[in-house]
């Protein structure tokens, strides 16, 4: 089993990753260290775990996909 | 209901007549509330002549899902429809519609409001606009005054 990791929008272009696995993280903030080999991560980033807003302190499972992003811009 | 991602442009008007038309409810239908949001050829003072909008696709269609759901649960609608544009788009290209039906005024106006509110604080989209200067990302969406 494995983590999928995704960035997208600026983060993705600072970090130079779109997706990633990794084998194992205790929470998505770890996941976060985990995939980018521990670059320092923007205040405002924002986090979904199974594409639902989650916290960085939130446990992840094998299996789950984890997204990092910038505040929303749509609409 | 139902919440469209449109890689193309798309006619809001012809989207909100078809919808209207194709509905099993039309014939309940007192009051029909939309938002229509295009794209501007100025920012922050700057010249935009084009924008890019990204999005997840898995979580950006599983969000306006749950917020239609929300809404119908919310207020007495009998429809509703949210399309989205992503991809290369220019001025005055449609970005978003969102259209209620209910059979009375306030609760189509209520729930249109709050749905392009949701949208436009929690969905997830992410604007690139191309100046004159290069390209930027939009740090954050305009508090709507």
């Amino acid at each position: 089993m494995s983590i999928q990791v995704k960035f997208f929008a600026s983060l993705r272009e600072q970090i130079g990753i779109s997706d990633t696995e990794i084998e194992s993280a205790a929470t998505a903030g770890h996941a976060w260290d985990m995939a980018t080999q521990n670059a320092a991560r923007p205040t405002n980033t924002l986090v979904a775990i199974n594409l639902e807003y989650a916290q960085f302190e939130d446990k992840i499972n094998d299996g789950d996909e984890v997204a990092f992003f910038p505040p929303v811009t749509g609409g | 209901m139902s919440a469209h991602i449109s890689a193309s442009p798309f006619d809001p008007w012809q989207a909100i007549a078809s919808h209207q038309q194709d509905s099993a409810l039309a014939n309940k239908f007192g009051a029909t509330a939309t938002f229509i949001g295009s794209m501007r050829d100025f920012n922050d003072n700057a010249d935009v002549s084009k924008m890019v909008l990204e999005h997840y696709p898995e979580m950006t269609q599983h969000f306006l899902n749950k917020l239609e759901q929300q809404a119908i649960q919310r207020w007495d609608l009998l429809d509703c429809l949210i399309i989205h544009r992503v991809g290369e788009i220019n001025p005055a290209d449609p970005i978003v519609l969102i259209a209620c039906w209910s059979a009375h005024r306030r609760a189509t106006l209520d729930a249109c409001n709050w749905l392009i509110e949701e949208l436009k604080h929690n969905a997830p989209f992410w604007k690139k606009e191309t100046r004159q200067d290069g390209e930027r990302w939009v740090a954050e969406n305009t508090n709507g005054l």
